[in-house]
């Protein structure tokens, strides 16, 4: 019995927490990728990088905060700076729009016009924020480190195996709960929300009833900025910051939202959670894991690792491509691609 | 003069002309009807009287006023109001919200207008949680106006309400039309079904080739011989 609690505590150390927080991380992303899809109707492959920028001008006024002895106790100095990297990204892709898409607008112009556009502004958010802050990884997380510390934890229950839970870890869930349910609330039960999804819905039909397309553009844009800021710098407290690390996030956050159906924001959430705990499944090592639960002998000399960790963007990209094949509308019925 | 004149319009949607020299009218509170055979360019001539199409000639007059150069959603500011033929309800959307939307300029309370559109179509009070895209096209064409009559408008304009549903849905919906007109309201409507729609029409106008070729009274024009020998099948 203890050998299978110990299991569970091992499985829930290192796959379970991590993936859940991770899935939030990615669904916060997806939401961003699946909102601009839903409304402006195309694929923001710059995503990542506003994701970067958001959470570099975080870090800086982190660092500013940190410099004058501001904190927030236990929790991390971040959460404070996040309002101005939140409104420093809108100001950017507020920014982009006027000089970029505007002009695609007015012109009617293909989606996939706007795609190739938008991995322009991507490479040129790249740029921007490595000459800003720099290639390397960048710390600043700060306050408690943990919830639960694994050797606190088996104490508390006598077990071998402990389970840890990092603060960004909690933070990370707790923000997403927040972040999705006013997202929906916006979405479903405010005048804008509502007119938002009916320009999704139905352009045209929009138009004649008197909704301000440039509004519903802006309102989706500061949104898009908000999340991705808030989804970066949560990844960035739960792992480390560099910005290459977030344009590689691109796949992960496109797959969760494709996975669960294009311009569907409760799909983008499912698809997240798919996601992340696929490639944290398939690149966990069991050999430990199967020690608890398998008779001795049964138990391989190898590690019992389905896939190295150096691959887990292959575990996007395969499930990527079996939702396109077999289900291209995605889990929920989203647009199809 | 009429409440609502598209007078001598020529025009199209870019290339060559559709409209030819073409007179579209509505009286306040009367059912105006454009019929003709396919490619006549009734559409068309609604949509031009809506702005969705340049007309180098001719002009738009609504309540005396000239709109010919305002946009379509300008006219919906000025209180005309338009249910496309297809694609016009907001299909992810519950029929309450798509209600909402058609409200959407308006600043007042607009549940006094959404009870006026359940009396009219009791069936949408009952659906009214239920998203559009998942209703019946009769029930979808409901909401539709329903929608365009959120906006209390003064000149309805309804691009073939009746295409593509069943006989009996189509009798009932002709009912509405004609109660949506008692309340004073204008209506301006292109009808594939023309014998139907000339005999709830105060006004008829018979277009060929984007030129009106007859224009009278709905009765008269079913009981002209010319017209119902060549348009209404005898």
């Amino acid at each position: 019995m203890t050998d299978v609690l110990n299991a569970l505590a091992l499985f829930s150390n290192f796959v379970l927490v991590p993936a859940i927080a991770y899935g939030s991380q990615l669904a916060l992303g997806a939401l961003g990728v699946t909102l601009v899809f839903g409304i402006l109707r195309f694929s923001n492959f710059a995503h990542g990088d506003t994701m970067a920028f958001g959470t570099m001008v975080t870090i800086l006024v982190t660092w500013w905060f940190q410099s004058m002895g501001l904190n927030l106790g236990p929790l991390p100095t971040a959460i404070l700076a996040l309002p101005f990297g939140i409104a420093a990204c809108a100001a950017f892709v507020l920014a982009s729009d006027r000089a970029v898409y505007k002009f695609y607008r007015k012109k009617k112009a293909e989606p996939v016009i706007y795609l190739i556009a938008s991995v322009g502004i991507m490479f040129v958010t790249n740029g921007v924020v490595r000459f800003i802050i720099g290639p390397d990884d960048q710390k600043f997380a700060d306050g408690q480190r943990f919830i639960i510390k694994a050797r606190e934890f088996k104490q508390m229950t006598g077990l071998s195996e402990g389970i840890s839970i990092k603060v960004s870890q909690g933070l990370t869930v707790v923000t997403m709960i927040v972040v999705v349910a006013a997202l929906f609330w916006f979405l479903n039960r405010t005048r804008t929300g509502k007119s938002m999804r009916a320009y999704s819905d139905n352009e045209d039909l929009a138009l004649l009833s008197g909704i301000n397309p440039d509004r519903v553009v802006m309102v989706t844009w500061i949104l898009t900025a908000a999340l991705a800021t808030i989804a970066g710098t949560l990844y960035g407290l739960d792992k480390s910051y560099k910005p290459f690390t977030y344009f590689q996030l691109l796949l992960p956050i496109f797959a969760s939202a494709i996975v669960g159906g294009l311009g569907n924001p409760l799909g983008a959430i499912a698809g997240a959670f798919v996601i992340a705990f696929s490639e944290i499944t398939v690149t966990y090592a069991y050999k430990k894991f199967a020690g608890y639960i398998l008779p001795e002998d049964w138990v391989s000399g190898g590690l019992l690792q389905l896939l190295s960790t150096d691959y887990k963007f292959a575990v996007s990209f395969i499930i990527l491509l079996l939702v396109l094949l077999f289900r291209p509308t995605g889990i929920f019925k989203g647009t199809g691609v | 003069m009429s409440y609502l004149i598209g007078e001598n319009m020529t025009g199209g949607y870019g290339g060559a002309d559709i409209l030819h020299d073409c007179t579209i009218a509505a009286e306040k509170g009367e059912i105006a009807v454009i019929v003709g055979p396919n490619g006549a360019g009734k559409s068309t001539a609604m949509k031009a009287v809506f702005g969705m199409l340049n007309i180098h000639t001719g002009r738009v007059m609504l309540d005396g006023e000239d709109i010919t150069s305002l946009s379509p959603q300008d006219r919906v500011a000025k209180g005309m109001a338009f249910v496309p033929q297809t694609s016009n309800v907001f299909p992810s959307m519950s029929v309450e919200e798509n209600l909402e939307m058609g409200a959407f300029l308006r600043r007042d309370d607009i549940f006094a207008t959404m009870d006026q559109v359940f009396d009219l179509f009791p069936i949408l009070k009952e659906k009214r949680r239920q998203n559009a895209g998942e209703l019946s096209g009769g029930q979808r064409q409901q909401v539709a106006v329903g929608r365009a009559l959120m906006t209390q408008p003064k000149l309805l304009m309804l691009d073939e309400p009746t295409a593509g549903v069943s006989p009996i849905v189509m009798d009932e919906l002709f009912d509405r039309i004609i109660e949506v007109a008692r309340t004073g309201i204008s209506i301006l409507m292109v009808e594939q079904n023309a014998r139907q729609a000339l005999n709830i029409a105060d006004k008829g106008y018979v277009l060929v080739q984007g030129r009106n070729r007859f224009t009278d009274t709905g009765q008269a024009l079913m009981n002209d011989p010319e017209v119902r020998k060549s348009f209404l099948g005898g």
